[in-house]
C-alpha cells in the first residue's frame, strides 16, 4: 500500500466522524431553522429573533454571564497556576486539577445544591457566626460561583501549561538584566503566557454561553441563557424551527469569539 | 595596580548530597579576560550562576567588589550574563530585548535610547533596532545578546559557552570581535567554554576546570608550556604524553634513552610523565636523532602533516612537520632539552609553580 491510501484508510474514521456529527447536525440545524412551527420554509425565525426584545435581551445576558464567569475564571486561575508552577509538586498539583473534571456536571451540580441550599453547611455556618441564614441557591451569585468552579480547571491547565512552556533561561535572563519577582511576571512570563489564557478564554467562554443545566439547577431559571432557551424550544415548546435558529446563532458567536480570541495582533512593536 | 573584583572564598556547591564544587577559591582582577576550561559536567556554569545569583553556596563566601554577595538576589548585582541559548526574549524586538535593563532601572527614555544604539553600533546591529528576534541568525543573536548585556556597564560580563552554537567561520569571527570589545571597554570577562583553542586564543588567564574543581590557573602561554600534569595536558592541546622516570635533577629517562632537560627537584628515580609538544619534535635521518622510531601513518593537515611514530618501547609519538615521511620507514627524532617537560604525578599547583620558580631560576641565573 503507498502512502497516500495509507493515510486516507487512517483518515476514514475521522471523516465519518465529522461528516456524521457535524457536517449532518449543521445542515439539518440550518434546514430545521428555515421552517415555522407550522413546517412551511420562511426566513419568519431569523427575523424573529432579531427584532424581539426578548431574544436580543437574553443574547446579552448570555454574553454578559460568560463574560462574568471568564473574568472570574481567569482572575483565580492565573495567579494560581502561575504560583502552582513554581511550587515542587507541580505534576501533584495538576493532578488534583484534572480530578474534578472527571467527575460528572450533574454531580458536581447536585453537591451544590447541597452545601448552598437552606439547611446545607454554608448556612449553618453564617448560623453560627450569627449572620443568619440567607437565600444563596438560586440566585446569580450562586449561579457564577457553581460555574467558575465548574470551569476554573479548564482555564487553569492552558495557563499552566503555557507558564511550564517558557524557557527557563529567559526568567534568568530577565532577573539578570535588574528585574525582580512582579516585573518579570509583567514583561516577561506574562505577554509569554497569553496563548494559554487566549486557549483558557476560549474553553471558558464559549460553553459558558449554552450552560443550561445549571441555570435551572443552581441558578433556579433566573439566568436564562441561549442554551436555556434552545432547549425550552427543542423540549417544552417544541418549535424547533426557532430552536435551530438559536443554535446556528450559538454557532456563529462561537466562531466570532475563536476569531477574536486567535488573531490578536502579534507581538511585533516597534521601538517606543 | 590592579583590583580585585569578584573573589571567591572557599565556596562549595552541594546539590542534594552531590558535590559539584569543591573548595573553590580564586579572585578576578579588574578588567581582565578570564576563561573557565573544562569538559562538560565539570561545574563551569555553576560558578557562574554563585557569581550572578541564580544559585548560593553551601559553603563559602562569594565577594564582589569586596563586599559579600551570598544573600544579594540577581536582580541587585552589577553582573550581567551573555547566555549559552541565547536567552532572548521572543515577544520583544532588538531594541526591547537591549533596552530590558536600563527600562528596569528606570533610565531616562531619551538616554536609553542614546544606549542602546550605541551598545547596537558596538555589535554592529545598528540597523536591526526594529527588527524581529524570531528568524535572525544564531551570530545575530548572539551579538543582540552581548549588547544586552554590555548596555547595563556591568563590572563583570558572565559568558556561558556563548560561542558554542555557531559554526567555525562565525566562531573565530566572534573570538576577535569579543576579545576587541573585552580590551575596549575594560570590563572583567569571565568567560566559559570546553574548547581549549578558543580558551587559548582569547584569555589573559585561563581556570582549568576538573570534577569541580580548579587544577590549574595560568595565562595561557604558563598552560600551554607547562601543564600542571596528564590531564592539563591532554585537555589544553594534542601532545605527546609518556611515562619515564627523573635519573637526577635535569636528567630523565624515557624511550629506552636518558635526555638532558630543564625540570630538577624531583626525587630520583621518581615515576614521571614526560611531555612533548608535536611541533618541537623534529624528523631525521636514523642516525642523527635522539631516539629512533618507525612511522606508522601520516595525514596532511594543510598547514603540516600529521605523523604518527612508534619508538622501540612502544610509545606512540604525533610528530607535526612540514615535511613528509615515508610510512613504515625507521627515522631520528630529534628535540630540544628545553622542549622536555617533566610532570610529577598528584602534584598540586601550588607545590608545582613552587618547584618551577626555583629551577627555571637555577637554569637562567
Ligand atoms: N539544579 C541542579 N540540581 C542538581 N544537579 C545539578 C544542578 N545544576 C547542575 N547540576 C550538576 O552539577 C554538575 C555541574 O554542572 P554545570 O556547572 O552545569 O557544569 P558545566 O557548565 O561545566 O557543564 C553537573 O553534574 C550537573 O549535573
Ligand atoms: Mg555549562
Amino acid at each position: 500500500m503507498n502512502k497516500k491510501s495509507t493515510q486516507s484508510t487512517m483518515l476514514f474514521p475521522y471523516v465519518l466522524w465529522l461528516a456524521l456529527f457535524v457536517f449532518a447536525p449543521l445542515l439539518l440545524l440550518i434546514y430545521q431553522s428555515l421552517l415555522n412551527i407550522d413546517g412551511q420554509f420562511t426566513i419568519e425565525n431569523i427575523v424573529t429573533y432579531f427584532t424581539s426584545a426578548t431574544y436580543i435581551t437574553m443574547t446579552i445576558q448570555s454574553f454578559i454571564f460568560a463574560g462574568f464567569i471568564t473574568a472570574v475564571t481567569l482572575l483565580v486561575s492565573y495567579p494560581a497556576a502561575y504560583v502552582l508552577t513554581r511550587t515542587e509538586h507541580k505534576e501533584l498539583w495538576r493532578m488534583l486539577l484534572i480530578l474534578p473534571t472527571w467527575i460528572n456536571i450533574l454531580l458536581k451540580a447536585y453537591a451544590f445544591i447541597g452545601i448552598l441550599s437552606q439547611s446545607g453547611p454554608v448556612n449553618e455556618f453564617l448560623e453560627t457566626i450569627g449572620i443568619g441564614h440567607q437565600q444563596i441557591l438560586f440566585t446569580n451569585f450562586s449561579f457564577i460561583l457553581v460555574a467558575t468552579y465548574i470551569e476554573l480547571p479548564f482555564m487553569m491547565m492552558p495557563i499552566m501549561n503555557a507558564i511550564n512552556e517558557i524557557d527557563p533561561s529567559l526568567i534568568k535572563a530577565s532577573h539578570d538584566l535588574g528585574a525582580n519577582e512582579w516585573e518579570t511576571l509583567r514583561n516577561i512570563i506574562i505577554p509569554l503566557s497569553m496563548n494559554g489564557v487566549r486557549s483558557g478564554i476560549q474553553a471558558v467562554f464559549i460553553p459558558s454561553l449554552s450552560l443550561f443545566m445549571l441555570t435551572r439547577l443552581i441558578g433556579g431559571n433566573r439566568v436564562i441563557t441561549l442554551g436555556t432557551a434552545i432547549e425550552q424550544h427543542f423540549l417544552v415548546t417544541q418549535n424547533w424551527g426557532m430552536g435551530s435558529t438559536i443554535g446556528i446563532v450559538l454557532v456563529v458567536l462561537m466562531f466570532i469569539v475563536m476569531k477574536l480570541t486567535n488573531n490578536t495582533p502579534t507581538r511585533k512593536r516597534g521601538g517606543r | 595596580m590592579t583590583e580585585t573584583i569578584v573573589t571567591f572564598e572557599k565556596v562549595r556547591k552541594e546539590y542534594d548530597e552531590s558535590t559539584v564544587l569543591k573548595e573553590v577559591s580564586f579572585q578576578l582582577e579588574k578588567g581582565k579576560f578570564y576563561t573557565l576550561l573544562g569538559p562538560s559536567g565539570c561545574g563551569k556554569t555553576t560558578i557562574l550562576n554563585l557569581i550572578a545569583g541564580f544559585t548560593e553556596a553551601t559553603v563559602g563566601n562569594v565577594l564582589i567588589d569586596g563586599k559579600k554577595v551570598n544573600e544579594i538576589p540577581a536582580h541587585k548585582r552589577k553582573v550581567n550574563t551573555v547566555f549559552q541559548d541565547y536567552a532572548l526574549f521572543p515577544h520583544m524586538n532588538v531594541f526591547d530585548n537591549v533596552a530590558f535593563g536600563l527600562r528596569m532601572k528606570k533610565t531616562p527614555k531619551a538616554e536609553i535610547k542614546t544606549k542602546v544604539e550605541e551598545a547596537l553600533g558596538m555589535v554592529r546591529l545598528k540597523e536591526f533596532a526594529n527588527r524581529s528576534i524570531v528568524g535572525m541568525s544564531g551570530g545575530q543573536k548572539q551579538r543582540v545578546a552581548i549588547a544586552r548585556a554590555l548596555v547595563n556597564e556591568p563590572e563583570v560580563l558572565l559568558l556561558d559557552e556563548p560561542l558554542s552554537a555557531l559554526d567555525l567561520k562565525l566562531r573565530t569571527d566572534m573570538q576577535y570581535e569579543l576579545s576587541e570589545l573585552q580590551k575596549r571597554l575594560g570590563i572583567t570577562f569571565l568567560f566559559v567554554t570546553h574548547d581549549q583553542e578558543e580558551a587559548l586564543a582569547m584569555s589573559d588567564e585561563i581556570f582549568v576546570m576538573q570534577d569541580g574543581a580548579i587544577v590549574q590557573k595560568g595565562t595561557p602561554n604558563d598552560i600551554y608550556d607547562e601543564p600542571l600534569n596528564r590531564y592539563v595536558a591532554e585537555f589544553i592541546g594534542e601532545s605527546n604524553i609518556v611515562e619515564g622516570h627523573m635519573v637526577s635533577d635535569y636528567r630523565v629517562a624515557f624511550a629506552g634513552y636518558e635526555f638532558d632537560c630543564i625540570d630538577g627537584g624531583i626525587p630520583s628515580s621518581e615515576t614521571i610523565d614526560v611531555i612533548i609538544r608535536p611541533e618541537d619534535l623534529e624528523i631525521t635521518s636514523a642516525d642523527k636523532g635522539k631516539f629512533v622510531a618507525k612511522v606508522d601513518t601520516q595525514l596532511f593537515r594543510g598547514v603540516h602533516y600529521e605523523i604518527i611514530l612508534y619508538d622501540q618501547e612502544g610509545n606512540e609519538w604525533m610528530v607535526h612537520s612540514t615535511k613528509k615521511a615515508k610510512e613504515g620507514s625507521t627515522v631520528g627524532i630529534d628535540f630540544d632539552g628545553a622542549s622536555i617537560h617533566v610532570m610529577r604525578k598528584n602534584e598540586s599547583e601550588a607545590d608545582f609553580y613552587k618547584r618551577l620558580d626555583t629551577y627555571t631560576e637555577i637554569l637562567e641565573g
